[in-house]
């Protein structure tokens, strides 16, 4: 019998946005009963200060992570030198700053071109030699803070140079400069992958790789786009991380924001296994992310402490996330429904 | 048709090799470096990062990898510090609880990943968080014991004298005995056998009906309780507690298993060549010492070429084998 | 006349299910001691799903299972191990970089105070191993054995666990023909020694080599259980299609390759084209404006053709011209860029992308063709899509809709989709039709002759064989991975195609 029964609903890109949005609003409207002065915003010389500015300042390192982790995990891959590459930039950024006269343009050029050679090591690896993508981005999570600590010579390089102060402290209409950064890099990644086929690849390789490689998918040099594509988000945030703290510090630069950006994209609705995936989704991630690490402060919960509410995000949403628990949980819904 | 040389065995000549030539180059270099004393010291100051890489090891073994060792060991020693020296536990009981609570830790990270198929990457993740977190719950910095226990008992009579000038220290010893009781359980016991199994194949090991649910489990277990001993040795180490401590720890065990030629898809390797691992990072770490004008993060790059050439070593064997067979 | 021996297994009215499938539909299956018995069947016929209720891996919803007599209820394989059933799957389960001694003792290692006896187990090892007529080190390890020997260790294995009754699962599928041979030495012998032995194979000339009893199943319903001598080879291939044999025909031979029309000029043609473990000497042309079918048995080669044609695997022998030209494909990206087309027989796996909608599964060929900075616009795409569904009669609430969701033959429909917005000019379709319902196979057939009057060569591969005679103006037939002989035009019938199948092989 093939009585075929459609009233499941169509995909809207939104529809996936309902779950992330909601715990944001959730933790929002904590902040509004609970916490004094969240939602308080004021103008300064021309600039809007408060809580809320300050997330979005804050958070945009992550969000610049997240987009590129986005891509890598909707190939059913996964990115953990990201950290690392993060130091590795804000160390070729302050040595040229410091030790040479080249203009600031081509020191953000040198930069970046650096952050994506990282990234192109990661995709041969994955890509070319089909290394488990764990493994091949370990190897340069292991070696990168030694790179960059080479770089820097060990120390800790300060720089008080004027354009490199601002892409993490500057005002651009009021609004802090990533604030900007971040947003202009989520419309250039949507435009990429959302104007071009990149994104339909990208999915596709995800949701079924040998089934595109029979379509004619060429999966190998999608899987190495998207590592080097991480690994300039990875150099973008590395400079907006040495430029908050005007220095370049290997050996904390970046620690552990592997984890914050896979987090905030699986929060944002993209499975770890591949497929479909959501951009504003792990923006929004990224935002619940830096909210709960900002309310924790503000609530005076030491900030050594703000792991242990992230790790039982992880596994809530891991969880949720799981095959086994969505189908006893559909199963549950099956047997009232029919 | 046969391999020459097992090929099993092909990564665990290259990092005999690679550590004898380390050796030499260090004794052929410098004028002390063949003492005993560099010896003594090179097992005894990687004593808990030897026993974290055993565990590790375990877990690469299956198929699986453990993030959470280094924040595990930092949670342990932190504890241990606090029941000590706050809430004057004995000493002896601290440590018994220390390793119960790694143990049941890292049996719930197994639970976790067997029963909801979640990605050990992931998990482990989680758990590296929750643990880093909990330790600064417990004491928020740096927490130095005072305990005579720790400051005489084991720094002092524990150790073995091997001549008048030199004595082996006790958190070398841990990990010695602690590398023969892995050897034993890898070699001797089903359970041991089972690890193989899973990293080889797990599909056929449970049409084999073998108890692969259990072994899962146990086996993170196992890592969590070797974590946690690490924690007491490194507590042994410094006599202190400090939640911010070994911070990627887990990449260096994972890097010490890797050179020491256990493939990271799992069902190949050996104990042994996880400690010449183990000593392999020492030895780069005391080259640079005795070096004096190099700096210490040339043993994460090291290492991290290291990683990359053993990876690529055990591609170019498995495909080569795979072409032996046609 | 001597009694007939005392059934070992009896397996009466076994029901088993899966959501929206019923695998199994009260089937019987008795197995004797000292005999070999051949469960055979198409695809979808239920001799897995049975083999994994047997053993164990899925429980069942109805029937009973007895043993020596006994009802028995496995719930795992080790449970089903422990009752005397041990089990050789298809990719022989062993754990390829331990010993030969370990996966032979495995689980039941002799241990002392919970210490693993090596030397014992060596010993133990070596013991299973003379029961397979094996003589070799047991200390190297698995992977360096041919496939040969790891399926007699995983027999050992299997002998070492129990006696009692043996199942191998397509043991034959990787072994050439001495290695066979030396394979159905041993399970003669383990015959001779009171074990009963279930084997399933898809090779014809192996089954009436070394069984005693077939039971063939089709569509999860038993067909019939028969004495292998006494059951012709086209009895046994009509009842494995399900096509019954309306009148006795002569030998099929007249109306082999000789027959055949070939049509000037073929857009495809190979020759001698093979790989080891999948075809061997392939010889086939399609021309424009020409359907020709693919028929034989499961296992016969039929889609290792067409992985060979379409650049998935790489052929070692043969060439292949392309418009008389003569190319060679290293991936589909090449076969595609050449105008070729390929819907898989593995949908789920190899075909749909199950979470992306009816739109991007129909554009993702097109769009992987024209390249990245090509985008097909939204408007196109849902043009296209629009078009196909209407043409196709896609059953499907909207273009959005993710093709998981849709049934069987409507995800069949999307892939056909897919390669025609393409505008192939060689079509493979491999078991278009198969798992989905009557009026999609009917919409389906309409199309491939639409398309075939365009002028596009395809290529139809299918299990049932009434469809190929229906379709095609030209049938290959192919029997154990190699081409056996060629039909065309008013030759083709079901009959031919069936003897042409059951026939002997060359040197039988």
């Amino acid at each position: 019998m093939a009585t075929e029964r459609f009233e499941k609903k169509q995909a809207r890109w939104w529809s996936s946005l309902v779950w992330p949005v909601s715990g944001l609003a959730l933790l929002l409207l904590f902040d509004l009963c609970f916490t004094d002065g969240f939602f308080k915003l004021e103008v300064r010389d021309g600039h809007l200060y408060g809580v809320l500015i300050d997330i979005l300042n804050h958070g945009s390192k992550v969000m610049l992570l997240a987009l590129g982790m986005t891509l890598v995990i909707a190939t059913g891959g996964v990115d953990l030198s990201v950290g690392a590459v993060m130091a590795i930039a804000g160390a070729v950024a302050a040595r040229l700053i410091n030790t040479t006269n080249v203009s600031f343009p081509v020191v953000i050029g040198v930069t970046l071109a650096v952050a994506i050679a990282a990234g192109c090591w990661n995709g041969l690896l994955v890509g070319a030699f089909r290394i488990q993508p764990i493994v091949a981005t370990l190897i340069l999570m292991v070696a990168g803070r030694g790179v960059a600590m080479l770089i820097t010579d060990g120390q800790i390089i300060t720089f008080t140079e004027p354009w490199l102060t601002y892409i993490g402290n500057g005002h651009l209409l009021g609004l802090p400069f990533p604030v900007w950064l971040s947003g202009g890099m989520l419309l250039i990644t949507a435009l990429l992958t959302r104007r071009t086929a990149l994104g339909l690849f990208i999915e596709s390789v995800g949701d079924n790789q040998t089934a595109s490689t029979y379509a004619g998918v060429n999966s190998s040099t999608v899987k190495f786009f998207v590592y080097v594509f991480s690994g300039f988000c990875a150099g973008l945030a590395g400079l907006v991380a040495a430029s908050n703290i005007k220095c370049a510090d290997s050996n904390h630069a970046g620690l552990f924001l592997e984890l914050d950006a896979i987090l905030a994209v699986v929060v944002g609705g993209t499975l770890l296994t591949g497929g479909r995936f959501y951009l504003v989704g792990a923006m929004v991630g990224a935002l619940f992310i830096q909210t709960l690490t900002t309310t924790m402060y503000m609530r005076n919960v030491s900030a050594d402490i703000a792991p242990v509410p992230k790790a039982l995000a992880i596994l809530v949403v891991c969880l949720l996330q799981s095959p086994k628990v969505r189908t006893k949980f559909s199963g549950l819904l099956k047997r009232r429904g029919s | 048709m046969k391999f020459p040389l097992a090929s099993r065995y092909l990564p665990l000549l290259a990092t005999a090799l690679v550590l004898a030539g380390l050796y030499v180059a260090g004794c052929v270099s410098f004028d002390n470096f063949s003492s005993l004393r560099v010896a003594v010291n090179l097992i005894g100051d990687n004593g808990f990062l030897g026993i974290a890489a055993i565990g590790a090891t375990f877990v690469i073994l299956s198929g699986g990898i453990d993030l959470s060792v280094g924040a595990v060991v930092a949670f342990t020693s932190i504890l241990i510090a606090s029941l000590v020296e706050d809430h004057s536990v004995n000493p002896l009981a601290a440590i018994a609880a220390a390793l119960i609570v790694g143990s049941l830790f890292g049996a719930a990270m197994g639970s976790l990943i067997q029963w909801f198929e979640l990605p050990p990457f992931l998990v482990t993740l989680a758990g590296m968080f929750l643990a880093r977190g909990v330790g600064f719950m417990i004491h928020p910095q740096s927490h130095g014991i005072q305990n005579d226990f720790f400051l005489q008992t084991v720094s002092e009579r524990l150790s073995l004298p091997l001549n008048n000038r030199v004595s082996f220290p006790f958190t070398g010893t841990c990990f010695v005995v602690m590398f023969v009781l892995a050897t034993f359980v890898a070699h001797y016991t089903r359970f041991g056998r089972y690890i193989y199994a899973l990293g080889g194949d797990e599909q056929s090991a449970r049409l084999m009906g073998l108890p692969v649910a259990r072994t899962k489990v146990l086996i993170y277990a196992l890592s969590g309780f070797c974590s946690a001993l690490a924690g007491v040795v490194y507590t042994f180490y410094t006599q202190s507690g400090d939640p911010a401590s070994c911070v990627g720890l887990e990449l260096d065990a994972i890097a010490a298993v890797v050179i020491g030629g256990t493939l990271l898809s799992g069902g190949v390797g050996f104990l042994a060549g996880t400690v010449m691992g183990v000593l392999i990072l020492g030895l780069i770490q005391t080259l640079i010492t005795f070096k004096g004008d190099l700096n210490s993060w040339w043993t994460r790059i090291v290492a991290g070429m290291l990683v990359f050439l053993f990876i690529l070593l055990q591609n170019v064997i498995s495909s080569a084998s795979k072409r032996l067979r046609g | 006349m001597e009694t007939e021996p005392k059934a070992l297994l009896e397996i009466r009215g076994l029901v088993k299910g899966f959501p929206g499938v019923k695998a199994l539909q009260g089937v019987d299956f008795i197995v004797r001691r000292s005999e070999i018995h051949a469960l055979m069947g198409e695809n979808g016929a239920g001799k897995s799903t049975l083999i994994k209720v047997l053993t164990g891996v899925y429980p069942r919803d109805g029937g009973t299972m007895r043993l020596e007599g006994v009802e028995i209820n496995p719930r795992s394989p080790k449970m089903a191990e422990a009752l005397g059933i041990s089990t050789v799957y298809q990719e022989v389960n062993l754990i390829p970089h331990l010993s030969v001694a370990e996966n032979i003792c495995l689980g039941r290692q002799p241990t002392f105070f919970g210490m693993i006896r090596w030397r014992e187990m060596a010993r133990r090892a070596e013991r299973a191993l003379r029961r397979v007529d094996l003589k070799l080190d047991v200390s190297q390890s698995v992977a360096s054995c041919s496939i040969a020997v790891q399926q007699l260790v995983a027999i050992a294995r299997a002998l070492d666990v129990s006696e009692k009754l043996l199942v191998l699962d397509e043991p034959t599928s990787s072994l050439d023909e001495k290695e066979v041979g030396e394979l159905f030495a041993v399970l003669r012998k383990l015959r001779g020694q009171g074990t009963g032995i279930v084997i399933v194979t898809h090779f014809l000339d192996q089954v009436y080599a070394i069984s005693d009893r077939i039971t063939v199943l089709r569509d999860g319903k038993l067909v019939g259980e028969f004495e292998t001598a006494r059951l012709p080879r086209l009895k046994l291939v009509s009842h494995m299609v399900g096509r019954e044999i309306t009148q006795p025909e002569g030998s099929a031979r007249g109306a082999e390759a000789g027959e055949a029309d070939v049509k000037a000029e073929p857009l495809l043609e190979i020759k001698n084209f093979g790989r080891a473990g999948s075809v061997t000497a392939m010889d086939l042309s399609v021309a424009r404006g020409e359907l020709v079918g693919l028929a034989g048995l499961l296992g016969s080669g039929r889609t290792e053709t067409a992985r060979l044609i379409f650049g998935i695997d790489k052929a070692q022998t043969g060439e292949m011209r392309v418009d008389g030209r003569r190319t060679s494909f290293h991936s589909p990206r090449q076969a595609i860029r050449a105008g070729f087309a390929f819907t898989p027989e593995n949908r789920k796996v190899e075909g749909i992308l199950p979470r992306m909608s009816v739109r991007e599964n129909i554009v993702l060929a097109l769009q992987a063709r024209q390249g990245l900075g090509q985008m097909i616009s939204r408007k196109r795409q849902l043009e296209l899509a629009d078009e196909f569904i209407r043409r196709l009669g896609i059953s499907t609430p909207g273009p959005e809709q993710a093709v998981g969701n849709l049934s069987g033959g409507n995800q069949q429909k999307v892939l056909l989709a897919r390669w025609l917005v393409t505008q192939p000019r060689l079509l493979i379709l491999d078991e278009p039709t198969r798992g989905i319902d009557v009026g999609a196979k009917a919409e389906i057939e309409k199309t491939m002759q639409e398309l075939r009057a365009q002028g596009m060569a395809i290529l139809f591969i299918s299990s049932e064989l009434e469809e190929v005679v229906r379709a095609c103006e030209r049938v290959v037939v192919l029997r154990d991975r190699a081409k056996v002989g060629e039909l065309a035009g008013d030759g083709i019938s079901e009959e031919k195609i069936m003897h042409m199948i059951a026939e002997h092989g060359h040197g039988h």
